[in-house]
C-alpha cells in the first residue's frame, strides 16, 4: 500500500519495459490492435495533439536559446548562435543573484512548508473529538482554494504599513517596518505566507496515511511500555514514512519553480535583492525587455536543474528507503 | 481511565494551540471582510481588524456600478465554463483510453502525458508559440494551453481502472461499440468523478490569472482576477510614491477589499462540495492498490 501523489502509479516506466518484452509485440499487432481498438485510438487524438503542440512543442522551442529570435520571427529562430546566452548569463550578475535567491527561498520553503503539515497533522491527529477534527481541517483548507492574486492582495494589505503586522509590531515593540518593501523582510513575509497557505491542505495526506496504521502496532508498543511520545516516534513516524518521502521527493523536483505567480505578484525593485527568483528574472529579460533567446537559455537551465533534482531525489530515496515515485 | 496528567495537559494546549492556528487562518478573510465595509478613515488610521469600523458600503455600490468589473467578471465565468468543458472532453477521452490495460501504445501514451510532469518548455517558448499561433486576445489563450492536466488525468484513469471489467465485457457482448459502453455504461456510473474533475479544473480556471495577464492585453477581455492583480499593482505603486500617493493606497485597499471578497464569493459557494470532492479525489489519487 505505498502512497503516491501527483505520480503515476507504479508503471509507468515498469510498463514501458514490461509491454517491450510481450510477445503479442509481433509484426502485424499494430494492424489488429487498430483494427480492434480503432475507436479508442481515436480518443486518444486529441488528447495527444494537445500534448505535442503545448507541451513538447514549447520542449523543443528552447533551441531559441541556442540561436538568435526576433520577436515576430520563427518559434525557432533565425540562426545558430551556440552558447552565446549561455556564456551570457552564467556571466551576469543579476542572474547570479536571483540564482541564489532561487535557491535560498527553496531551502527555506522545504525547512518550513515541508514539515509544518506533518507536525500539524500529528496534533490533529491526537484530537479526540472527529467533529473538531473535520471543522479544524475545513477552515485550514480554504487558503488553498484562493487564487494567489487575492492572496497577494492579501498579503500587502496584512503586511502594509497600516496592516495588522505593523499594528501589532507598534504595540509590541513601539516601531512599524515597511515589510512590503524592504529586502531584509521579503523572505520572512513571503515564508509565513507560504506556511500560511499551504498547512492545512498538505496535511491531508499525512492524515490519511494515518488513519491506515494498524492498531495492533500501538497495542504492542503500550505492552512494550511506550509512553505516548514513544509511540508516536516508533510507530506512527515510520508508519507514514513512505508517505513523507514521496512527498518530500515531489518537493525537491519542484525546488527551482518557487512561487513564481506568488512572487511576481508582491515583489517590487525596492526588494530585488532577496525577492528576485530565477522565473522572475526571465520573465522581466524575456517578456518586459524581449530578450527572448537570452531569456529560454535561462529558462532552459532553470528546468534541466528541475529535472536533475527530481530524478536523484528519486533514485536516492530509491536506494536508501526503498520508495520511489516509479 | 488511564489518562495521566501529562496528557491532558498535553491535550487542552494542544486544542489551544489547534484553535489558534485556525484562527490565524482565518483572520486575513476576516480582515478582508472588515476593510471592504469600513470607512477610509478608520483604515488609514490603521484601526480595521476583525470588525468593520465606520460601516460603510459606498464601495460595494462603486464596485457593482464599475461595467469594467461586471464585464471582467463575466469574463472570467465564461472562461472557466469552456475551459472546464475542453478539459473535461480531453482529459476523459484519454484517461478512458489508457486505463484499458490491453490498448496497445498504452505505456507510450502515459509515459507521454507523465513526461510533461516533471519537464516542461518553460514561459519563454510558451509565449512565442502561443503568439505565433496567433491566439493572443483571444479566449483560446486562456482556454487551451492548460487544457490537460496530468494530475487529474492520472486520477481519471486509475478511477476507470478500478472499474468491474465484467460491465464492459457483458456490454459489450450485448453489442456496444467502445463508444456505446463509454457513453452509456462507464460515464453514467461515473458521475462521482466527473463531478470531482469539473470541480478541480473550474476552481482552478476562475483562480487562474497569469495565461490572462500574458497574453492579453484588451482590458474588456480581462478576466476578473487580472481587473484585481491590476489594483494591487496600481497599490505597490502609488505606496512607493509616499506622501498623498500613500493616502491613495489605502483607499484602494477598501476597493481592493471589495473586489477580492466579490471574486472570492462563488468560491465559497461551492467550498463545502470542492473540499468533500477534492478530499477524495486526492485520495483516489494518492492510494494505489
Amino acid at each position: 500500500m505505498a502512497m503516491r501523489l501527483e505520480v503515476p502509479p507504479e508503471s509507468v516506466p515498469r510498463d514501458t519495459e514490461a509491454g517491450a518484452q510481450k510477445p503479442r509485440n509481433k509484426p502485424g499487432g499494430w494492424k489488429l490492435a487498430i483494427k480492434r481498438d480503432w475507436r479508442l485510438y481515436t480518443l486518444v487524438l486529441l488528447p495527444l495533439a494537445y500534448f505535442g503542440v503545448f507541451r513538447y512543442l514549447p520542449m523543443a522551442g528552447n533551441v531559441i536559446a541556442f540561436r538568435q529570435f526576433q520577436p515576430g520571427g520563427n518559434i525557432f529562430g533565425e540562426k545558430w548562435v551556440g552558447l552565446k546566452y549561455v556564456t551570457l548569463f552564467i556571466n551576469d550578475p543579476s542572474f547570479w543573484q536571483a540564482f541564489q535567491n532561487t535557491v535560498i527561498l527553496g531551502v527555506l520553503t522545504l525547512l518550513f512548508c515541508f514539515p509544518m503539515p506533518i507536525i500539524f497533522a500529528l496534533l490533529l491527529n491526537e484530537l479526540r473529538s472527529e467533529k473538531f477534527k473535520k471543522l479544524i481541517q475545513t477552515v485550514t483548507y480554504l487558503p488553498h482554494f484562493m487564487s494567489v492574486v487575492i492572496i497577494a492582495g492579501m498579503i500587502l494589505q496584512n503586511f502594509s504599513m497600516t496592516g495588522t503586522v505593523n499594528q501589532i509590531a507598534n504595540t509590541v515593540f513601539g516601531t512599524t517596518v515597511n515589510f512590503t518593501q524592504d529586502a531584509a523582510w521579503f523572505r520572512p513575509m513571503y515564508i509565513s505566507s507560504e506556511v500560511w497557505q499551504t498547512m492545512g491542505w498538505g496535511a491531508i495526506l499525512y492524515l490519511a496515511a494515518l488513519t491506515r496504521v494498524d492498531e495492533s502496532l500501538y497495542e504492542a508498543a503500550r505492552i512494550d511500555g511506550a509512553n505516548r511520545w514513544q509511540q508516536t516516534w516508533h510507530v506512527t513516524l515510520p508508519a507514514i514514512r513512505p508517505t513523507i518521502i514521496t512527498l518530500l521527493i515531489l518537493n525537491i523536483g519542484t525546488f527551482m519553480a518557487v512561487g513564481f505567480e506568488k512572487i511576481l505578484l508582491i515583489y517590487n525593485p525596492l526588494n530585488y535583492a532577496t525577492s528576485d527568483v530565477i522565473s522572475t528574472y526571465l520573465y522581466r529579460v524575456g517578456l518586459e525587455s524581449s530578450n527572448f533567446s537570452y531569456a529560454a537559455a535561462i529558462g532552459m537551465f532553470e528546468s534541466v536543474i528541475g529535472l536533475t533534482l527530481i530524478l536523484s531525489a528519486n533514485g536516492i530515496s530509491k536506494r536508501l528507503a526503498g520508495t520511489s515515485l516509479w | 481511565m488511564r489518562v495521566s496528567r501529562g496528557m491532558r495537559v498535553f491535550r487542552v494546549a494542544n486544542l489551544v494551540f489547534l484553535l489558534v492556528v485556525v484562527f490565524l487562518t482565518l483572520y486575513p478573510f476576516l480582515n478582508i471582510l472588515a476593510q471592504s465595509f469600513s470607512s477610509e478613515g478608520f483604515i488609514n488610521a490603521g484601526q480595521v481588524n476583525l470588525f468593520p469600523m465606520g460601516f460603510n458600503i459606498e464601495t460595494y455600490k462603486l464596485i457593482l456600478a464599475d461595467s469594467t468589473f461586471w464585464r471582467n467578471y463575466g469574463n472570467t465565468v465564461l472562461y472557466t465554463v469552456v475551459a472546464t468543458a475542453i478539459s473535461m472532453v480531453l482529459t476523459t477521452s484519454f484517461a478512458y483510453a489508457i486505463a484499458k490495460k490491453d490498448l496497445k501504445g498504452r505505456s507510450v501514451f502515459i509515459g507521454i502525458a507523465v513526461f510533461t510532469m516533471f519537464f516542461n518548455g518553460g514561459l519563454i517558448p510558451n509565449y512565442v508559440l502561443i503568439s505565433s499561433l496567433g491566439l493572443r486576445n483571444t479566449l483560446w489563450a486562456v482556454v487551451l494551453p492548460n487544457a490537460i492536466s496530468v494530475f487529474n488525468l492520472l486520477i481519471m484513469k486509475s478511477f476507470f481502472e478500478n472499474m468491474p471489467r465484467e460491465l464492459e465485457e457483458a456490454a459489450a457482448i450485448d453489442g456496444l461499440s467502445q463508444y456505446g459502453v463509454l457513453f452509456k455504461v462507464v460515464l453514467p456510473l461515473s458521475k462521482a468523478i466527473v463531478a470531482t474533475m469539473v470541480l478541480f479544473y473550474a476552481v482552478a480556471n476562475w483562480n487562474s490569472w497569469f495565461q490572462a495577464f500574458l497574453y492579453l492585453d484588451k482590458p474588456e477581455l480581462f478576466p476578473v482576477t487580472i481587473y484585481l492583480r491590476n489594483m494591487i499593482a496600481g497599490v505597490t505603486t502609488a505606496g512607493s510614491a509616499g506622501g498623498t500617493a500613500e493616502n491613495m493606497g489605502q483607499i484602494a485597499a477598501n476597493i481592493q477589499s471589495v473586489t477580492i471578497v466579490l471574486t472570492v464569493i462563488p468560491i465559497l459557494c461551492v467550498y463545502p462540495f470542492v473540499q468533500k470532492y477534492f478530499f477524495s479525489g486526492v485520495m483516489l489519487g494518492s492510494v494505489k492498490e
